[in-house]
């Protein structure tokens, strides 16, 4: 494989384009809706209609309008010269939403000037016109089951700048410089991290894509699984360079069959033309890919367990330093981002560092993928720039709550994350800002509640979620996780008196802090947050004390107890 | 200063509690000086009297007796001290517990008809067996405890620790393996 | 080797460079309570009741896994240490049934000392009375999952001193066990070299010789030091 052959395969993928290409969504959220059907319907009735030389149909990854699902939508060729990227994202033709095989010759139909009452959805809706897709620029544009599809949209081209004409260290500087923080929730630096793996000493390095997307509502990387799988290898093949490792691990959970198909898939593509392998782009660099598949625990996210599973062990974590930049996967430095971290990659080169540092904000560069879910009128992915204000996200993009309902919160960051209360929603959505109100920016997940939801229910129900999902190696998280959620039962029943919540915030204190993982550190997070701003929601439910230590002893107060610990 | 008006109760145990309270040996002469035991199984008084400093509780709470009697002297005690490790942590009482909840049928059964060498049968004549609660309860958890003496049974220096701590006006307070269970 | 120099409770020490702050700590006469840590099996930071406070470091470090560093200013003792280690101990007798008064390792028990040394009068959380079962079927020891917390020594000494990899875990979170090879009764399984070192690491009654009773299951703790350095000096019980 060498340049000219990449340009070969992007001359033949656009020469083949026929007049009209129809582009299906076959992500999981469509699929589920029976978009399969959906595109096997298409590509029968564009044969009933003797139309098989103009029209083409196309699986492709999400078009992010989930709710309104099974998505096609049809495109005339765009003739303008000059364009590489083979479909561009804007300017594109008719969104047909909630298609049924049976629309399918209506449809059809379309194309030959026929007309429809087909339900359409509207492109020029902010939802769509005020994304930035970097990362999914190519989602519901290609076709992720051929490599062809991603080639003709500059794929791999900056695999082959990178390989060819930079060196390990520019590679480094260009991450370091575009300002990329770790899309796995922390928001470490990349280059940083980078950087100190490509430092430490050792023959043998490797490259782990954390694709154990666990949260609640979250369903960001998935979707690139899904839709752009490349991508992904594309990153992990720039980032195995710059740090010099050859072996990359793709972990990523069995819930997800649809996304291990579509990488297995794209593995063995890129393996057949020589883009993972040895002397890739005939350079002396050589990188392998394998998947590993988790078995169900939202704990082996955490990069320490990861690293235990892959390696074959029972998934818990282990306390930090060393860290895996230095000792990780067989004790060798391994270099762990989230999917959606190295899907940012492959654009960083090609477009300049400057490029992406261009867009965010002074701390939080480039763009953020984030699930819509809950009490919103449109569920799906947007992908905006980091500083856009919640507000314009669920309000306008979003479409606020359904029914006309008054939005009360906005969860982010799944079970390690908070909530924000409608009256800080203006605040712009980057690291620090959401940090600062108590959440965290998380992976990407965002649900949204409406008046009708009572927080103390959430709160419980993300404890539930710690506590079925700790891995029973640290007390303060296993035994903690149980009291904290029985607690929040009794607040839910009308059992809990005053001292109850004392013990509950003393618990979220002493579980945050003492807990080895950041699951345990996290998991009272959601108390936390819900306290803080709906506190009036616990006091409500709480019960008088009739047997406590203020109505003891013929109605005096009880003398202050030496039982400190009460 | 007026004398220490002084109970003791069992509820859910052994009795071993009052036992070991019996081997304060010649200190209960002392103590006879000083306080007035104003109930107790030890005497003979049958209802719980109003205005009373202390109180031991000895046991779990297992019974609807148990705990109406417990509530009783919460609201007539100055200060209730969980006296041995039925009342500190349900301990033996509580293995029940394990069984789930609703188990106080079977626990009946087993204990009024499989154990019984004659007249088999659950006595269900009102005031005769206390209906049994779903689950034994250590004292704190029914009501609030003041201060806490665990040991099973409290060996007698730990009790005529506490004791002698109350009497001279001072915080109960015990330490290292003083607060040993079991 | 480097030594460090580093402060611990005020007091000046130094410690071998690699050594940890618990080693350190020991050396210099300083108590820091463990449950997990076992002298010569490698630690895994899991009771978290070691946890100290490193001056400059917002988060808590267990002593059991940290090395020392030159300059480090450590408090092993504090109110908020004393604090999170008694809420740890309430949480573990909270979870499982552990009815001290009925155990055979009563007056031999770590959990049980450490509660009553750290102050532990009573449990404020509500006892969770689980129904766990015990394995009875092995010729020589017991295992009684109420009154395991976890602590995995067990596992470590099976694995890493023994070698045979007979004790593992099975589940997770509350709902987490130790198992014999496939989780099947002790008494069955093949690789049980029936050498004791899991009942001997044991910290509370959960692991026992059989044919004791309450208060019998007295640990030689000289014991664990054959049981670390036996295979070096080749002493071999026959």
């Amino acid at each position: 494989m060498i340049i000219d052959d990449l340009t070969e395969i992007t001359e033949k993928e656009l020469a083949s384009r026929k007049k009209f290409t129809i582009r299906c969504c076959v992500a999981a959220g469509c699929v589920s809706s029976n978009s399969v059907g959906v595109k096997e319907a298409l590509e029968r009735a564009v044969r009933d209609a003797g139309l098989e030389d103009q029209v083409e149909v196309r699986g492709v990854g999400c078009m992010k309008l989930c709710c309104q699902g099974p998505l096609v939508q049809v495109d005339e060729r765009n003739e303008s010269p000059g364009a590489t990227v083979e479909i561009r994202s804007v300017d594109t033709g008719p969104l047909y939403q909630k298609v049924t095989p049976e629309d399918a010759s209506a449809l059809i139909g379309t194309l030959q000037g026929g007309s429809s009452n087909l339900s359409q959805a509207d492109p020029k809706h902010p939802f769509f016109a005020e994304q930035l897709p970097i990362v999914l620029a190519n989602s519901g544009v290609i076709d992720p089951d051929r490599i062809e599809s991603y080639i003709a949209a500059e794929g791999y081209q900056a695999l082959h700048d990178v390989l060819r004409e930079l060196t390990p260290k520019d590679v480094l500087d260009s991450v370091l410089q575009s300002g990329l923080r770790g899309r796995g929730g922390a928001g470490y630096p990349t280059g940083l991290k980078w950087g100190t793996v490509a430092k430490t000493p050792g023959t043998q390095k490797y490259v782990i894509c954390n694709a154990d997307e666990g949260d609640p509502g979250a369903f960001m990387d998935r979707s690139v699984l899904e839709s752009d799988p490349h991508s992904v290898l594309e990153g992990m093949a720039i980032a195995g360079y710059a740090v010099g490792a050859s072996q990359g691990f793709i972990y990523v959970r069995a819930e997800y069959p649809l996304a291990i198909t579509r990488l297995q898939t794209a593995i063995k593509q890129a393996k057949q033309l020589g883009l993972l392998g040895s002397g890739i782009f005939e350079s002396p660099f050589n990188f392998n890919i394998d998947l590993r598949i988790g078995a169900g625990a939202f704990v082996c996210g955490e990069e320490t367990a990861l690293m235990a599973s892959v390696e074959g062990k029972r998934g818990t974590p282990r306390p930090r330093p060393p860290f895996p930049a230095e000792s990780g996967l067989y004790g060798c430095p391994t270099l762990i981002n989230n999917v959606e971290t190295f899907a940012n990659i492959a654009p960083i080169i090609r477009k300049g560092a400057e490029w992406f540092s261009g867009i965010g904000t002074e701390k939080s560069k480039g763009t953020k993928v984030f699930a819509l879910a809950g009490k919103i009128t449109n569920t799906g992915l947007i992908e905006v720039p980091m500083g856009t204000p919640l507000r314009k996200i669920v309000e306008l993009m979003g479409g606020g709550a359904p029914d006309g309902g008054q939005i009360k919160a906005v969860q982010t960051g799944g079970p390690s994350g908070g909530c924000i209360p409608a009256d800080a929603l203006d605040t712009p959505v980057d690291y620090e800002s959401l940090t600062q109100l108590g959440s965290i920016m998380g992976s990407g997940g965002m649900i949204v509640m409406d008046e009708t939801t009572r927080m103390v229910d959430v709160a419980r129900f993300f404890m539930e979620f710690c506590m079925d999902e700790s891995c029973g190696k640290c007390i303060p998280c296993r035994a903690g996780t149980v009291q904290m959620h029985e607690i929040l039962t009794r607040i839910l029943n009308r059992k809990a008196t005053r001292r109850d919540l004392e013990k509950l915030e003393e618990l979220c204190d002493m579980v945050r802090h003492t807990s080895l993982c950041g699951l345990g550190q996290t998991a009272p997070n959601p108390v936390i947050s819900t306290l803080r701003y709906f506190r009036n929601e616990y006091s409500e439910l709480l019960v008088e004390d009739a047997y406590g230590p203020r109505r003891n002893g013929n109605g005096q107060c009880a003398q202050p107890t030496a039982d400190s610990t009460l | 200063m007026d004398r220490l008006r002084v109970a003791t109760v069992w509820l859910g145990g052994c009795s071993g509690c009052h036992m070991s309270f019996l081997d304060l040996d010649e200190f209960l002469i002392d103590l006879a000086g000083m306080i007035d035991l104003v109930y107790s199984p030890v005497i003979d008084v049958k209802e719980y009297p109003e205005e009373v400093d202390v109180c031991l509780i000895e046991g779990a709470v297992c019974n609807e007796d148990n705990l109406e009697i417990l509530r009783r002297i919460r609201a007539r005690t100055r200060l209730l001290v969980s006296f041995g490790d039925c009342a500190v942590t349900a301990n033996v009482p509580a293995i029940r517990n394990q069984l789930g909840l609703r188990n106080d049928e079977s626990v009946l059964q087993r204990a009024y008809v499989e154990g019984a060498q004659s007249n088999p049968g659950v006595p269900r004549e009102p005031g005769i067996v206390p209906p049994l609660l779903p689950q034994v309860l250590p004292a704190h958890q029914a009501v609030h405890i003041d201060y806490f003496l665990p040991g099973c049974p409290p060996p007698a220096d730990r009790i005529r620790t506490v004791l002698s701590q109350l009497l001279r006006g001072e915080e109960p307070h015990l330490e290292g393996e003083q607060l040993k269970f079991g | 080797m480097a030594a460090k120099t580093l402060t611990i409770d005020g007091k000046q020490i130094s410690a071998d460079q690699g050594a940890t702050i618990l080693d350190a700590a020991t050396d210099a006469g300083i108590t820091i309570p463990t449950l997990c840590h076992l002298d010569g099996v490698y630690d895994v930071g899991a009771c978290r009741l070691c946890l100290v406070e490193v001056a400059g470091i917002n988060k808590l470090l267990p002593a059991c896994t940290t090395r020392v560093h030159e300059g480090m200013v450590i408090k092993t003792d504090s109110e908020r240490l004393r604090k999170y280690r008694r809420m740890t101990l309430e949480l573990l007798f909270a979870e499982r049934n552990h009815v001290c008064a009925v155990c055979v390792a009563n007056g031999h028990c770590e959990l049980q000392s450490l509660a009553y040394s750290l102050g532990m009068d009573h449990v404020r959380y509500d006892y969770r009375f689980p129904k766990w079962g015990v394995d009875n079927t092995h010729t020589l020891f017991g295992m009684d999952h109420n009154r395991c917390i976890l602590c995995m020594r067990c596992v470590r000494v099976c694995w890493h001193i023994e070698g045979a990899g007979t004790k593992n875990v099975s589940g997770r979170g509350s709902g987490s066990q130790i198992i014999s090879d496939l989780n099947q009764p002790w008494g069955t399984s093949d690789t049980c070299t029936r050498c004791g070192k899991c009942v001997m690491a044991c910290p509370t009654g959960a692991l026992f010789a059989k044919g004791a009773t309450v208060s019998e299951m007295e640990r030689d703790r000289t014991r664990l030091e054959f049981i670390v350095t036996a295979r070096e000096k080749k002493q071999w019980i026959a």
